[in-house]
Formats: structure tokens, C-alpha cells, sequence
């Protein structure tokens, strides 16, 4: 391709459009990451560096510590603990996401290669229930968790008294039932695009669809999977809301998010804390995010209402 | 230290069972559903691949839009019917009458805002050298959380008084423009604004991965036509680009306003919806699960549902538009 011919006025109206088009964006990146990077450095700064100097100045005065880490992860006297959150917020996020990747496959597979009447009908139902706030869902389903429910004079759920580890069930089941509609809707997508030829030749050489779901759908969908697991992952660990209510705020369950949103309510001065323990609660889902981002652009493309 | 691996055990052992069994079941599941019936309707085989997804969205969702709803119309304690006092009570509280004008500061600024820049970002760096790297930069705080983003925001906030070294960026680059420090979350509407900028900052980069995809996919000829009839570079934009992505842009504006509407992470962690910041979601928040209103609790969150609702509406018709134009 050869470029039309320009006139010079066209030509430095467009080295000025391109210049200040470049200029632009810098500014637009700088503003996007020095924030971050000013979490950053101060997390390693000494706690008195941090509250009496701009972490920018740096430079001029570089101390470094871990310190600050030390202290947020393990010292015990209420100054943080966050190791034991950060085992907490794994223990949440993992399975809820395996729990919902999974589940949203079966769902989707017998939404799309199953042959029963109602069958668009209902995943018509499962679209609309994307659009439900997880604030319309929140006092029902708490008080059907942790009172258990009766009809007509009969328990049908007993109420649950959990201690231990084995509190972080009903956070699984709440994240598990708020990340469905999306989980279905995407899986629904994908599953959709398979030939049909492939799955008719398997029902034709007697293959059930247990097995065909196995065998060979399963590995045909497994990019997809990755996607969906990963914004669930990421969903679930950075979520707070969920886990305030079915988690509470012990040492026991909370994760990483609950405690940090505690810590910059009560100690919002102590700026050798925060800046550590946010960088903690962001070292997974940035490493996550840096060695999978094709896998999250493409998850987040394939579909971007979240209920 | 005081960090005791023991306590930890546990934890993950119950992370394991809880994982195996779920797995086993399902492998179970798919085994028996292939020893059942065959016949031209797959009956059994829906039942067994629905159930489990089924149950868990009819108890988990279905009932509570239900039973929030009743709840709506009810006392606090969920017992007696009070008609619609629960919603007259939202328009007469001058309190959550500013709760909802918040809302609609947050709806108003963040969708556009956010959508605009990652927009203008997307044109900018397409086809640059950097673009791989400079498109990281602006998604980087997707994978942030809200709560440690508004951590992020409060030091950048930070305020000492004058006279004395800043250490947060905001106040620092006011005194160095000249200007006084200020304790930027104290005053409204300005702190609400504030809090804004921290949704902007998250959901800009997800707008930019969005639109960028979209102009990718505007066909080279119709660029390379319009080049040819002598168009610049700003009004190739305006005219040619901008009108062929603007479904996936109205999209993407729909999509951060539905986000938006539910914000809750931020406000709580950044002033907990002190100093005149509260929104619905944490309004929401606070009268069902820390006053034990659950009549107004379960209204409030009646009202972001009805609010969603056309939003959503909106995006439904506008994905079956492309759906059929393809």
C-alpha cells in the first residue's frame, strides 16, 4: 500500500494528532499503574519512613524492609494474621470453583444435546436469573443455611451448626449457587458450537450421553473450562460481600478480603499494614492474571453480565 | 510468630474431601445415567444432569427473589404485613434519599467515564508496538479486588496537614500545583466522586479488552476505503469506527452500569458509607444484616433489582440484534 500523497499542513496536523494521541495514552498508563505502584513500594518501606514521607521519595532514601510482611502474615497480636486468611480465602475459592465449573458444564451440556420438551424454556429461566442481584438472595438463603427449613410441620433442611473447617460449606454452596446462571450461560455457548455430527456419530455407535459428556466433550470444551475457572477464581477470591455474610469475620473462615476491609476500618492509619496486606491479597490474582490473561480476555469476551 | 500450620491442617484436608466427594458424585452420576432408560425422550438423562444445578438454583435463587420480595412488604422482624410502609419509608428518610442520589452520581459517572477511556485507550494503542504491554497496564486492576483497589485509592487519598510531608499522591501533587491539602473523603459530593475514580480505574480495562476486540474486527477495506477519500484520522473515528462497534460499546456501558449499580466493596472499605458515601447496596447491607431490618433491607434490595431489570432488558435485545445481523 503506498500512502496518498499529503499536503504538508496534512502532514503536521497529523504528526501533532499522533503525538498528542501518544501523549494521551502515557498519561492514561501512568495514571493506571503508579497508584499500584505506590501500594508497592511502601509495603517495603520501614513504618516510619511510610508516615512521615511520600513513598516517591524513595529515591532519595531507600530502606528497604519485609518487615511489614512479616508482621501482617503471622505476628499474633491482632495486627494482621493474614496467612491464616490467605489459607482461607484458597480454601473458599477452590472449590467454589470447582463446584461451579463443573456443575455449569453438566447444566449447559443437557441445556443444548438433551431432547426433552421445555428444554429452551429452561435455559431461557437460567438466562434470566443472571440478572438476579446477589442482594435479593442474601437474608433467604442466610436464614435457610443457618436455621434450616420445615414445610408443613416436616424438617426437610436441617439447621446447621458448623464449627471448624467445616464452616466454609455454606460459603462453597452460596458461591457456587451466585456463580451458576453465568457458569450455564457461558459453558451454554461453547457446548452450543460443537458439531453435531460428532455427538449424533458417538449416540449412533451406542455411547450414552454420560460417556459422550465424558469423553468427548469434556476435552473439546477444556479452553473454556480454564476461562470460566478462571474468572470464578478470581470472582470468588476477591469478593467480599458473600463472604462477610456467610462467613463472618473469624479467623476460622474469613478470607483475605473480609479481614483487609476490617483492617482498613479499624487501623486506616496504620499504612505499614494496609499497603502489605492489600499486596498479599493481590500476589494470586496478579500472578493468575499475568501467566493466563489470554484465557481471561476470552472469558470475559464470551460474556460480561455477572448477576 | 505466631502463624500455626497445625491450626491450618484442617482447613485444607476439608478443602480436599469437599472437593473429591463433589467430583465423585458427579463421576457417579455420569455412570448411572448411562445404565437407565433409553428412549426417544431423554427423560432420565435430563433428570440426572439438571438435578443438582436445578436444586441449587430453585432453593438458592428463585426462592429468595420470592421470599425477599414478601419480606419487602413486612416488619423487621419478617412477621407482620405493613403494606408498602417499607418503600414510603425509603422516600421520606432524608438519609437514604441521599443514598439513592449517590446511586445515581455512581450510574451517571462511572459506565461513561469508565467505557470512554478504555474506548480512547483502545484507539490509541491499536496496532502501536506496545500495544500487548500497554493493554496490560489498564487491565492489570481487573484482577485486583475492590478491596484492595480502595485500599490502593485511600493512601493515594491520604491526607497530612499543611505544612508537613504528604504522603498520599492526591494531596502531594496539590501542594506541589501550590494548592492547600485537603482530606479529600470528608466532603460531599465530592468524596462520592472520589470513590468513583476507584470503580473507573477497575473497570476501564475491561472496557478497553471489550472495544479493542470490536475494533479489531471492523474490516480492513472499509478503513482502507475511507483512507482513500481523504478522512483523518479523527474522523475516521467518529464517523467509520465509533458507528460500527456501537453495539459492543452500548454493551459494555450497560454492562459497568449493572456492576455498578451493585457497589458495595468499595464504599464500605473506603469510608464503610460514613461522611455521606453510602449507596444502596451498603445501605442494603447495613439495615438487614447489622440493624436486623429485614423489611428494609429486603426493600432496598427490591429497588436495585427493579432497577437492574430494564438495563438487562436492554441488553438482551441488543445481543439477539447482532445475533440475527451476523
Amino acid at each position: 500500500m503506498t500512502p496518498a500523497p499529503m499536503s504538508s499542513v496534512a502532514r503536521v496536523r497529523r504528526a501533532l494528532t499522533s503525538r498528542a494521541a501518544s501523549a494521551a495514552a502515557i498519561v492514561i498508563a501512568i495514571a493506571w499503574t503508579v497508584p499500584t505502584a505506590g501500594l508497592l513500594v511502601s509495603s517495603v518501606r520501614p513504618e516510619e519512613r511510610i508516615m512521615t514521607s511520600g513513598w516517591w521519595s524513595v529515591l532519595a532514601d531507600p530502606t528497604l524492609t519485609l518487615r511489614n510482611y512479616e508482621e501482617v502474615l503471622f505476628a499474633r497480636d491482632g495486627s494482621g494474621q493474614l496467612a491464616s486468611y490467605f489459607v482461607n480465602s484458597f480454601a473458599i475459592a477452590v472449590p467454589s470453583m470447582v463446584f461451579v465449573v463443573v456443575l455449569s458444564a453438566l447444566t449447559a451440556y443437557a441445556l443444548v444435546w438433551l431432547r426433552f420438551p421445555g428444554r429452551d424454556w429452561l435455559f431461557v429461566g437460567v438466562f434470566a436469573l443472571q440478572i438476579v442481584p446477589l442482594q435479593m438472595a442474601l437474608v433467604p438463603l442466610l436464614r435457610l443455611l443457618s436455621e434450616g427449613a420445615t414445610i408443613g410441620g416436616v424438617e426437610v433442611l436441617p439447621a446447621w451448626e458448623l464449627r471448624g473447617a467445616f464452616q466454609f460449606t455454606p460459603v462453597w454452596l452460596a458461591h457456587t449457587i451466585f456463580g451458576l446462571p453465568l457458569g450455564i450461560f457461558l459453558m451454554h455457548n461453547f457446548v452450543a458450537q460443537l458439531p453435531r455430527s460428532l455427538i449424533e456419530a458417538a449416540r449412533a455407535d451406542g455411547a450414552g450421553h454420560g460417556m459422550i459428556f465424558r469423553g468427548i466433550v469434556l476435552p473439546l470444551i477444556a479452553p473454556a473450562l480454564v476461562s470460566l475457572a478462571l474468572l470464578e477464581f478470581l470472582w470468588v477470591w476477591n469478593d467480599l460481600l458473600v463472604a462477610l455474610i456467610f462467613a463472618g469475620g473469624s479467623v476460622e473462615v474469613a478470607p483475605l478480603t473480609v479481614r483487609l476491609a476490617e483492617m482498613a476500618g479499624t487501623r486506616g492509619g496504620e499504612w505499614q499494614r494496609l499497603t502489605a496486606g492489600a499486596f498479599v491479597s493481590m500476589v494470586v490474582p496478579l500472578l493468575v492474571f499475568l501467566s493466563l490473561q489470554r484465557y481471561f480476555a476470552r472469558g470475559l469476551l464470551a460474556g460480561s453480565v455477572k448477576g | 510468630m505466631g502463624f500455626d500450620i497445625q491450626a491450618e491442617l484442617p482447613k485444607l484436608l476439608w478443602l480436599g474431601i469437599g472437593v473429591a466427594a463433589f467430583l465423585a458424585v458427579i463421576g457417579l452420576l455420569l455412570v448411572i445415567v448411562d445404565r437407565g432408560p433409553r428412549c426417544r425422550r431423554d427423560w432420565w438423562q435430563a433428570a440426572c444432569f439438571l438435578t443438582p444445578a436445578g436444586v441449587l438454583l430453585v432453593v438458592g435463587l428463585l426462592y429468595p427473589v420470592v421470599r425477599t420480595t414478601v419480606l419487602s412488604v413486612r416488619d423487621r422482624g419478617g412477621t407482620a404485613w405493613v403494606g408498602l410502609d417499607n418503600y414510603a419509608w425509603m422516600l421520606t428518610q432524608p438519609e437514604i434519599l441521599l443514598v439513592l442520589r449517590n446511586t445515581l452520581l455512581w450510574v451517571l459517572f462511572a459506565p461513561l467515564l469508565a467505557t470512554a477511556i478504555g474506548l480512547a485507550y483502545a484507539v490509541l494503542v491499536d496496532r502501536s508496538r506496545y500495544e500487548a504491554v500497554a493493554k496490560s497496564m489498564l487491565f492489570m486492576p481487573m484482577a485486583i479486588s475492590f478491596v484492595g483497589a480502595s485500599i490502593i485509592w485511600k493512601f493515594v487519598y491520604t491526607y497530612r496537614p499543611a505544612g508537613t510531608d504528604q504522603i498520599g499522591l492526591l494531596n502531594q501533587v496539590v501542594v506541589w500545583l501550590g494548592g492547600e491539602p485537603r482530606q479529600w473523603l470528608l466532603d460531599q459530593p465530592l468524596n462520592t466522586l472520589l470513590l468513583i475514580v476507584v470503580l473507573i480505574w477497575i473497570q476501564a480495562g475491561f472496557a478497553m479488552v471489550v472495544q479493542s476486540a470490536a475494533i479489531k474486527a471492523v474490516p480492513d477495506d472499509i478503513i482502507e476505503a475511507a483512507r482513500i477519500d481523504g478522512v483523518n484520522a479523527w474522523q475516521q473515528f467518529w464517523r467509520v469506527t465509533l458507528p460500527m462497534i456501537w453495539p459492543t460499546v452500548a454493551v459494555v456501558l450497560i454492562t459497568i452500569s449493572v456492576q455498578t449499580l451493585k457497589v458495595f466493596d468499595i464504599v464500605r472499605t473506603m469510608t464503610g458509607g460514613q461522611f455521606h458515601t453510602s449507596v444502596i447496596a451498603n445501605e442494603m447491607y447495613n439495615q438487614a444484616f447489622r440493624y436486623g431490618e429485614l423489611g428494609r433491607g429486603s426493600a432496598l434490595a427490591v429497588v436495585l433489582f427493579v432497577l437492574v431489570i430494564p438495563l438487562v432488558l436492554v441488553q438482551i435485545a441488543n445481543t439477539r440484534r447482532t445475533r440475527e445481523a451476523r
